[in-house]
């Protein structure tokens, strides 16, 4: 973590809440944690909010399929942290019938071996080319609507583009640690029994 | 369906308008990415553009132009809301436009 406040600047309410986490999860507490817990006021509480509202608000898409987004953008952004965190939860929702690491490994060839089914296709190359060009146009959107998305869906699509071109920001700008496997599946458990707030 | 804008306006105002150790215009100059000079200019457009792409030395070049911590991790988060926030508000507006067409 490049700032020594992300990382220990915290008073000792939420010093305390990491030991504990620390301790029920056998885990380092993750960078992410540390981020949102730091002046919660000014960004962690708010954003929380939004991404909650994102992840695991009423919605169309299901849980999986949002996180699946989620690890899709971030390694668009190359975020290495979101895409790892991320990958791990879409896997854990999705349960063994998927393998979301070999989805988002044939992104770069458009999804086109047919294992990821429309209209979640097309949003998914929608919100690649929003993460990598900054925008999208009519055409761009048409082709999502075409291929079966509503607008609501699209909406919908567009709120975890948006959470997750925040988070993969911060996550790379201020120096995440990328920590193995297991600290990532006790996220994902957490994530998917907790949420976001 | 999920709804994010009031959620997201909520973060927004915070960011821009509530107490912080940056100014509301340093923080509204990282949202937007224009208006500022020297190395806090080059963090918030790389956090803008190409945040996989910042360095240790951006952020120790950002602090010894004169920030603090505080104020880099504020701007920081300014940055990356601004930029997302054009995204998303660029997205919209072409989801418009293609109804608008479809309607029309």
């Amino acid at each position: 973590m490049r700032l020594r406040i992300l990382d220990s600047g915290h008073g000792l309410g939420t010093k305390a809440l990491f030991a504990l986490i620390q301790m029920v999860s056998r885990q380092p507490v993750l960078d992410v944690i540390k981020l949102v817990k730091y002046r919660a006021d000014f960004y962690g509480g708010p954003m929380s909010e939004v991404t909650q509202e994102a992840m695991r608000g009423p919605s169309a898409w299901s849980v999986g399929d949002r996180e699946l987004m989620a690890a899709f953008v971030a390694k668009t952004n190359r975020s290495e942290f979101c895409t790892k965190a991320h990958t791990a939860v879409a896997q854990r929702a999705y349960g063994e019938g998927k393998t979301v690491s070999a989805w988002l490994s044939d992104f770069d060839s458009g999804f086109d071996n047919g294992v990821v089914e429309e209209p979640l296709r097309a949003t998914l190359l929608m919100l690649g080319k929003l993460t990598r060009e900054h925008a999208v146009d009519a055409d761009d959107m048409r082709a999502v609507h075409a291929a079966g998305a509503s607008r609501q869906q699209i909406e919908d699509a567009l709120a975890v583009c948006f959470s997750f071109n925040v988070i993969g920001r911060l996550a790379d700008a201020f120096g995440f640690f990328v920590p193995g496997p297991e600290a990532f599946e006790a996220g994902a458990k957490y994530l998917l029994t907790r949420g976001y707030r | 369906m999920s709804n994010i804008g009031q959620t997201r306006t909520a973060l927004i105002r915070r960011i821009l308008e509530g107490m912080g150790n940056a100014t509301p215009s340093e923080r509204r100059a990282a949202f937007d990415n224009g208006g500022l000079a020297g190395p806090v200019a080059s963090l918030v457009d790389k956090v803008a553009r190409h945040a996989d792409r910042v360095t240790d030395e951006d952020i120790a070049a950002a602090r010894r132009s004169g920030l603090s911590e505080d104020q880099v991790f504020e701007m920081v988060v300014c940055a990356a809301v601004g930029q997302a926030s054009r995204q998303y508000d660029a997205a919209v507006a072409a989801l418009e436009a293609a109804a608008g067409e479809e309607r029309a």
